[in-house]
């Protein structure tokens, strides 16, 4: 649905932008191209590499490691594992969503969902090329902290 | 030309091999890995155009002082909401916003809200917020919401702080 919604309103816009300006329109989709091509390396091998990983840690491995009473243990392997790489929320609710309801607890659950969301070292790399190093690791290491944090919290209270 | 690609791919091309092993020496295992691989890159080709082209224009229409204006430093709460909207009004994971990131830095944004953008993209994308009450319910998303507002800030605010303390050069887009 959001998808939709993003290409209509490109559609839109790029109407627009030809109407006005021919030629900086076809300037605006040759940088679209360039950029793209820029980073298609690293998106195809972040690709592959988290089709490896769910390949191997299917939901029974992770619902295994993270299921009822692994407590702080448990807390542990969903933040290292969800700080691998970022994964798309599509397949991260899905995925959490099925935790739970074979007993995995809420905290675990959290720190997983939102480690996996905010924290990724496979894509520091392609952070880095943005950002530079000290602060693409500044961001992540500051992810990290706030989801132990905001994951402990949320297991407490609920 | 067909050395410098093999180097670019270098990575891709290494990871690839090894789901290829992985098909004849664990074939499920390499199997489910290919399939999800596939999966993935036909949904991310599937968001991906629009934002690059988006990227594009933005580039090519918006100049450095309306940027500045709207998203420098100075813009205020206006800057950050608006960089706040942007964010969560985006399709796509969290690695698609670097480049967008990167182009709003070009113009002038500040960091501050260039993380505001970063942090609202990775969590609390609309579309994502209701998809997050169906599977997890609705009070875990509402914490989990007001946990990630406060983190959100936090994280830009200090973010900011460090980069004006120690103005490091950003990293030149490769052309």
């Amino acid at each position: 649905m959001s998808t939709a919604a993003l290409y209509m309103l490109t559609a839109v816009l790029l109407v627009l932008s030809f109407r006005k300006d021919r030629k900086k329109t076809r300037q605006a989709l040759k940088k679209a191209w360039k950029s793209f091509e820029n980073i298609l390396p690293q998106f195809l091998s972040i690709l592959v590499l988290i089709g490896l990983m769910l390949a191997v840690l299917d939901r029974e491995t992770i619902t295994r490691l993270l299921g009822a009473d692994s407590g702080a243990a448990g807390m542990a392997v969903a933040a290292a594992v969800g700080s691998v790489t970022l994964i798309p929320g599509f397949i991260a609710f899905p995925l959490a969503a099925s935790l739970l309801s074979s007993g995995a607890g809420y905290g675990q659950t959290a720190m997983f969902l939102t480690t996996l969301m905010m924290v990724g070292l496979v894509t520091l790399p392609l952070e880095t090329t943005f950002f530079g190093k000290r602060l693409a690791v500044m961001r992540n290491a500051l992810a990290f902290v706030y989801a132990v944090v905001s994951s402990v919290i949320l297991g407490v209270i609920l | 030309m067909i050395l410098t690609l093999c180097r670019r791919y270098r990575m891709f091309l290494i990871l690839f091999g090894v789901n290829v092993a992985l098909v004849f020496l664990y074939p499920s295992v390499g199997c489910t890995a290919f399939a999800l691989t596939g999966d993935n890159v036909l949904e991310m080709l599937s968001f991906l155009p629009p934002i690059f082209v988006l990227l594009g224009l933005l580039d090519v229409w918006v100049d450095r002082e309306t940027m500045m204006k709207y998203m420098g430093r100075g813009s205020g709460t206006r800057g950050m909401l608006l960089a706040f909207i942007l964010g969560s009004a985006a399709a796509g994971p969290l690695y698609a916003a670097f480049p967008m990131a990167g182009v709003m830095m070009k113009k002038g944004a500040s960091m501050l809200n260039v993380f505001i953008f970063i942090g609202a993209w990775s969590t609390t994308k609309i579309p994502l917020i209701m998809f997050e009450t169906a599977t997890l319910g609705f009070r875990f998303m509402a914490l989990r919401l007001v946990f990630n507002l406060v983190g959100i800030f936090l994280i830009a605010f200090i973010l900011e702080r460090e980069v004006r303390r120690h103005p490091a050069p950003l990293p030149e887009q490769r052309p």
